[in-house]
């Protein structure tokens, strides 16, 4: 191993990144216009649930009910419909998701202490939004009943909920460390997945492989410039996530960036091994972007948990390097978990990040096939 | 020629792709501080010999040594000893030609205290010390060519290979290129040069012509004229050349234009000078000269070529 070589190399690299201007430009904003895209465009928060009502009693009970409903903050009123036929169609056309019916003798049940039954439709085609819209109705119904008693019963089970790591229940909060997780993953692979590639393509690598340096000194060299440009990306998703986008950084900074260094390790040599393996630009780059987005995308657990996962595809889980990226950063960020919990996830991805390494040496032949 | 003396030495080289045989059992030696040409048309098997003789491409039949090392069992024993300069000037076209020669000075590990002195010297060879800054991309192709060679022999390798180095170089250019070359030869390097300019091969100190796969003849430019061209070559000043030719071609004699002139493949010159003098007048063609000259490479070769 000759420092002199990977030095030379280095150096080389980062002149050409620096000179070119346009993927220089990707490397910055592309990781910035991911974060800020996604950070809005993925939520899984429900609000704003748009609502019609079919209040056949036309009661100050049944208005208030109603009241109820769009207090909360979770629901809208659209439309006052006076049919069921009317309903179909505002359902049909994705004009609301609820209809609320309210029967003609629901004042009188309320006064006169009877159950009362209510109507509530709701699309189901948006299976998650149906449930915890379900899941507001009955609260907003339960509520609402316990009021009209004038002395309620006191429950079998006094429920007290507190919520831990993100109280407010914020979806963002729990997207955004995965997603920093993700769009690194894609950012690395292809960064490097185009070097070798480049050198095939332009006839540079024959030159590069009749010298005396070898496979390791090569990647080596390869990999710094993008390792620095990779750890500014994070630096930067990290600093827009937790001053912008409010995302709580409860633990160790120096814990996150360490982390990361392994994960831009493996990732930015799974790109070279790609490129070593392709030796064309163009497949190189779609295999990088597709072998890398899709595993994170999937098996990290970023959106899918894997607990829920099949057994063979939780086995495969173990091969995504995003999966560990994922649980450090989500732990770093939101709970300020430290070295101590997170030891497996890191022992895991320095694991992958010296395999894919030695892999893509091993596959950077100085033989032409 | 074997020993302490032989730069390169391989047996029965071959190598296949696929069904498709690019090099066929050949076998040479290169003594060192010789300049060996390899030539032949395109798709010979030019390059493919010379990346097998450069570790860059493993052999499928044979073998032999370069600098003393397999080129099966010890490539990158290889790569130490020599140095290579492919078809394409493989330089880098955005960075600068300092930039290029520092980054060959880093991977090659020219020691410290001669980098500078080397620098210098690859910037004058290749004539372009006042474009050190200049983006390789935007050179001209001769200074290109040097450039890359400056490269290819900073580490000064005993043992240079050289693939199509003058191809699309202007002649000026590969006059002094060639030059170079035997100032190289001259202090010790052994040299190992394609080509497919018949022109060029006076350079060389020995010659191998290739065709098809298979070394067809091999020698000093010298022996292969005498030795190969039993025939005689006469070359034919008339004053309509075109016309000429086709005149001499109908009564069957084997011609063709070379620059202003025709040149006649014949048994014996005498005779046929006399001859084809009567022909071509008689067609009312006047012919201001006919002799006998020298057979250039070129119509060995095609001489070779036509008998294989």
């Amino acid at each position: 191993m000759s420092l002199l070589r990977i030095k030379a190399i280095a150096k080389k690299e980062w002149i050409q990144v620096r000179r070119d201007h346009l993927s220089l430009a990707m490397a910055f904003l592309l990781p910035v216009i991911l974060l800020l895209i996604y950070a809005y465009a993925i939520t899984f928060d429900v609000n704003n649930i748009l609502m019609v009502v079919y209040d056949q009693d036309k009661s100050s009970v049944s208005r208030e009910l109603v009241a109820q409903f769009t207090e909360s903050g979770y629901f809208t009123t659209v439309a006052h419909p006076d049919s069921y036929g009317r309903i179909d169609r505002y359902l049909d056309s994705d004009a609301a998701t609820v209809a609320l019916v309210i029967p003609f003798d629901f004042s009188k049940n309320v006064r006169t202490g009877r159950p009362s039954s209510v109507e509530v439709l709701i699309d189901g085609s948006n299976s998650n939004i149906a449930t915890i819209a379900l899941g507001y109705i009955t609260g907003i119904a339960d509520q609402f009943s316990r009021r009209q008693v004038v002395t309620p019963a006191p429950p079998v089970i006094d429920m007290r909920n507190r919520v831990w790591y993100n109280p407010e229940l914020k979806s963002r909060n729990f997207v955004i460390p995965g997603l920093i997780a993700l769009i690194m993953s894609v950012i690395v692979s292809v960064l490097t997945s185009l070097t070798i590639a480049r050198e095939w393509d332009r006839g540079t690598m024959e030159q590069l492989i009749s010298t005396p340096v070898k496979p390791a000194e090569l990647v080596i060299g390869k990999l710094i410039p993008y390792f620095f440009i990779g750890f500014a990306d994070t630096a930067l998703c990290v600093v827009i996530s937790a001053f912008f986008l409010g995302v709580p950084l409860r633990g160790s900074i120096f814990l996150l960036f360490a982390t990361s260094a392994i994960f831009l390790a493996g990732g930015l040599s799974f790109g070279v091994l790609i490129s070593a393996g392709t030796r064309n630009q163009l497949f190189a780059s779609q295999l990088g972007m597709l072998t890398s987005f899709l595993p994170s995308f999937l098996l990290s657990g970023f959106v899918f948990s894997i607990s829920n996962m099949p057994a063979p595809l939780r086995v495969v889980t173990y091969a995504v390097p995003a999966r560990y990226f994922v649980s450090i950063l989500k732990g770093i960020f939101l709970k300020g978990t430290g070295m101590r919990f997170l030891a497996l996830e890191v022992v895991l991805l320095s694991l992958y990040a010296v395999v894919v390494f030695a892999l893509a040496c091993g596959k950077l032949k100085k033989r032409i096939e | 020629m074997h020993g302490p003396d032989t730069a390169v030495d391989v047996h029965d080289l071959s190598r296949t792709f696929g069904s498709f045989i690019a090099v066929d059992k050949i076998s040479l030696q290169v003594a060192k501080g010789e300049i060996f040409g390899f030539l032949g048309p395109n798709g010979a098997g030019k390059s493919t010999t010379i990346r097998m003789l450069c570790g860059l491409l493993m052999p499928t039949g044979g073998g032999g040594t370069v600098g003393g090392y397999d080129v099966r069992t010890e490539p990158e024993a290889v790569k130490n000893v020599i140095g290579y300069m492919s078809q394409k000037f493989s330089l880098y076209d955005d960075l600068t030609v300092e930039e290029n020669i520092n980054f060959f000075g880093g991977v090659y590990r020219v020691p410290r205290d001669k980098k500078e002195s080397r620098k210098a010297w690859v910037l004058e060879m290749a004539g372009i010390g006042d474009k050190k800054s200049v983006l390789t991309g935007t050179l001209p192709t001769g200074f290109k060519q040097r450039l890359a060679l400056g490269c290819a022999v900073l580490h000064e390798p005993p043992v240079l290979f050289l693939d199509e180095p003058t191809s699309g170089v202007d002649p000026l250019s590969r006059r002094s290129f060639w030059n170079l070359i035997r100032e190289m030869a001259e202090s010790g390097t052994t040299i190992f040069v394609t080509t497919h300019h018949m022109e060029e091969a006076d350079y060389c100190d020995r010659l191998a012509l290739i065709y098809k796969g298979r070394i067809i003849a091999e020698g000093a430019p010298m022996e292969l004229r005498q030795h190969y061209m039993k025939r005689d070559i006469l070359e034919i000043e008339a004053d309509k050349t075109v016309e000429a030719l086709e005149v001499l071609l109908r009564e069957g004699v084997d011609n063709a234009i070379f620059g202003s002139t025709l040149h006649a493949t014949v048994e014996d010159a005498e005779t046929s000078a006399r001859r084809i003098r009567e022909v071509l007048e008689s067609s009312g063609i006047a012919v201001e000269r006919i002799e006998k000259v020298m057979p250039s490479l070129e119509d060995v070769f095609v001489t070779l070529i036509e008998a294989s």
